[in-house]
């Protein structure tokens, strides 16, 4: 098998970021539990700070080392996931068309993220997220230059 | 026959009688507002006629709205598309490019057909609910509309391929009326329905009878009331003595197979009525139906996979249904119907019609890992032996009074739990894979095994995938990416899915999309 390339690491901030602001609610709730003085100090508060900081910090570190991908001359392979891992390869030859996506987030960061579609049903589209903007757009080109005419 | 032809880039509007046929439709629905008013209103000769007056009035608005709604549909059948004008408040316009018709099919519900009417249905492989629909046209008028795409569609997909001198060739080939490949006569589908034994019926029933209980008043649930009824005749058959009580449980079994297989031959007559499969040149063409009867086309080099499936006790009598997996859809079903029951050696034609072949003895099949039939068994039967030990804690130390010493009830989810394993076990045996130079093929099953086959060129991705059980006892699922279907080979051992996942791949690139289709 051939070697991996990994993300962008500002990926890392990216992701961070994003769990940051989903454990927000949360980490308010416990902020305004240990307000209202019911509970002796810190019995709801230091778990979900340790949590919170966990998922936060820890987390998005070991998602980027799990993730990867590899450009070939006539394939992508896209390699994912910490608990649920999978390694998906797309031939060039079956990509119906091709997203570059940025969020406002991702543009921030100059990240962009690649979509490939495919006509079949179980990987319907391929995900790529957290490459540099200007790396998306040349694999864009790159795909593009092999397929050799749009049909269907 | 003199098609009439059909007017390229005009307005056109959809058949006059269409307008009847929705407002006959219209009795259906008028049915159930019908019965609550005249139950509602105490059953009386003069409710009867205030019950026929509101289905007149359902009937007559519906008639209305589908006059209106006639008025402002158009359709044009133009060089590049065909567009759909409609709307009454508010106007849509939708045109489908003639590229993106997979294919056009024809459709006579019972009504329809009374007025002789069908209607036509474009299929563009958009998952199937954004289908654009006609209804309804003539059957004439569908018919020639069907060719019209038909020919349309070859002309801008195969610009190049054609060469002047062969337009007429390609003529007389068009209107050969095909090879069949399978039909079903009564006697097969006779055998097909008794088979098709269904207990639907009952399930039906009972849904009957709880609406009608809201209506007539009587409480069918009310224990009491059963008991009444019953009393006198129950009282005489337990009089009878042991003999007749068996003569009358054998009765009622006999009642309940004939129920179930009349359900199921009804069913299959309804559905497969004068099943006709023909090798046309344009693809496989199906008819069938009763009183709806289906018109289908389909391209041979549109199948993409092949499943070749049985039940647990028409198996022992050899016969198999035959599936075509592809982007349009089906009557609700994602693959295609071509040989529903069959011996295997009538599916074979049909198969190396489709460009494949059927599974031969010389494959190499292999086994999943037996570390993922020793996972499936654990998982399965986790849940019944852990109730199981439950009830043996409290058996021995709740001093509940119900269940105190009580140690056998434990064997009944013990007994599961082991029901399962050894299923888990079977279905590890039964289900294999294997790959030639060509084809993909996969095997479930243990009591109604059924063969998926896919052309190795025909896939468009190809992904391994491991939850964190199956990294640890190094196994993996290969998911490969079939356009209409899902092909996926569970719990392989690691070096044999990349194995397969190399050698399909190797085939994928080998060719481009656009040399599939």
């Amino acid at each position: 098998m051939e070697d991996l390339t990994k993300l962008d690491p500002r990926f890392v901030t990216v992701t961070r970021i994003r769990t940051a602001l989903a454990t927000l609610p949360l980490l308010i709730a416990a902020f305004a539990l240990e307000g209202a003085d019911i509970l002796p100090f810190g019995v709801v508060l230091i778990p979900v700070v340790l949590l919170a900081a966990f998922i936060i910090f820890r987390i998005p570190l070991r998602r980027y080392a799990a993730r990867g991908y590899a450009m070939s001359d006539d394939r992508l392979r896209v390699v994912r996931g910490l608990l649920f891992h999978s390694d998906t390869v797309v031939p060039f030859g079956r990509v119906q068309h091709i997203d570059v996506d940025q969020g406002p987030l991702e543009r921030a960061f100059g990240l962009s993220s690649l979509t490939v579609h495919t006509a079949g049903t179980h990987n319907a589209s391929v995900n790529l997220p957290g490459l540099a903007t200007e790396d998306a757009a040349a694999m864009r080109e790159e795909i593009r230059a092999h397929i050799k005419r749009e049909t269907l | 026959m003199s098609e009439p032809a059909v007017p390229l880039g005009v307005p056109r509007q959809t058949d006059i009688l269409s307008v009847f046929a929705r407002g006959a439709g219209g009795v259906q629905s008028a049915l159930v507002p019908m019965a609550a008013v005249f139950f509602g209103s105490g059953s009386s000769t003069a409710s009867f006629g205030i019950a026929l007056t509101i289905g007149a009035v359902i009937v007559g608005l519906m008639t209305l709205v589908a006059f209106v709604q006639w008025q402002r549909l158009t359709f044009t059948v133009g060089e590049q598309d065909i567009r759909v004008e409609s709307g009454v408040l508010s106007r849509a316009a939708r045109s489908v490019p003639y590229e993106r018709i997979q294919d056009v099919s024809l459709e006579q519900a019972l009504i329809p057909r009374l007025f002789g009417l069908v209607s036509v249905k474009f299929e563009t492989g958009s998952a199937g609910k954004d289908e654009l629909a006609l209804a309804y046209l003539s059957e004439a008028e569908g018919e020639a509309l069907r060719e019209l795409v038909r020919a349309q569609k070859d002309d801008s997909e195969a610009p190049l391929s054609v060469e002047p001198g062969e337009g007429e060739i390609d003529q007389t080939a068009k209107a050969q009326p095909g090879e069949q490949l399978f039909a079903m006569g009564p006697k097969r589908l006779f055998t097909f329905g008794l088979f098709e034994f269904s207990l639907a019926v009952f399930a039906v029933l009972a849904g009957l009878a709880q609406y009608a209980d809201s209506f007539i008043g009587i409480e069918l649930w009310d224990a009491d009331l059963w008991m009444e009824w019953l009393a006198g005749p129950g009282e005489y058959v337990s009089q009878l003595g042991p003999m007749a009580q068996v003569i009358s449980v054998a009765a009622g079994l006999v009642s309940f197979f004939v129920v179930g297989s009349v359900t199921g031959l009804v069913r299959t007559f309804t559905r497969d009525w004068g099943f006709v499969l023909d090798r046309t040149a344009k693809g496989f063409r199906r008819r069938r139906g009763l009183f709806t009867r289906t018109d289908v086309v389909m391209p041979a080099h549109r199948v993409q996979a092949l499943q070749i499936g049985t039940r647990m006790i028409r198996r022992r009598f050899g016969w198999h249904g035959l599936k075509f997996v592809s982007l349009a859809q089906d009557a609700g079903g994602s693959s295609h119907d071509v040989a529903p029951f069959a011996k295997l050696d009538e599916l074979r034609p049909i198969v190396r019609a489709a460009g494949f072949a059927m599974p031969e003895d010389t494959l190499d099949w292999q086994r999943s890992s037996r570390a993922y039939r020793n996972v499936g068994m654990w998982i399965d039967a986790l849940i019944p032996a852990l109730i199981g030990i439950v009830i043996l804690g409290l058996a021995a130390f709740s001093g509940i009074e119900e269940i105190d010493g009580r140690w056998g009830f434990a064997l009944i989810p013990f007994a599961f739990a082991l029901f399962l394993a050894v299923r888990q076990a079977f279905l590890w045996r039964y289900a294999r894979n294997a790959i030639d130079e060509t084809q993909v093929y996969r095997r479930t099953g243990w009591l109604a095994p059924s063969t998926a086959v896919a052309n190795r060129v025909k896939l468009q991705s190809a992904e391994i995938s491991q939850g964190p059980i199956a990294r640890w006892r190094g196994y993996a699922t290969l998911h490969l990416g079939l356009a209409g279907g899902a092909f996926a080979i569970a719990g392989l051992p690691l070096d044999r899915a990349h194995e397969l996942r190399r050698a399909v791949l190797d085939s994928i690139s080998a060719k481009d999309f656009s040399e599939l289709t």
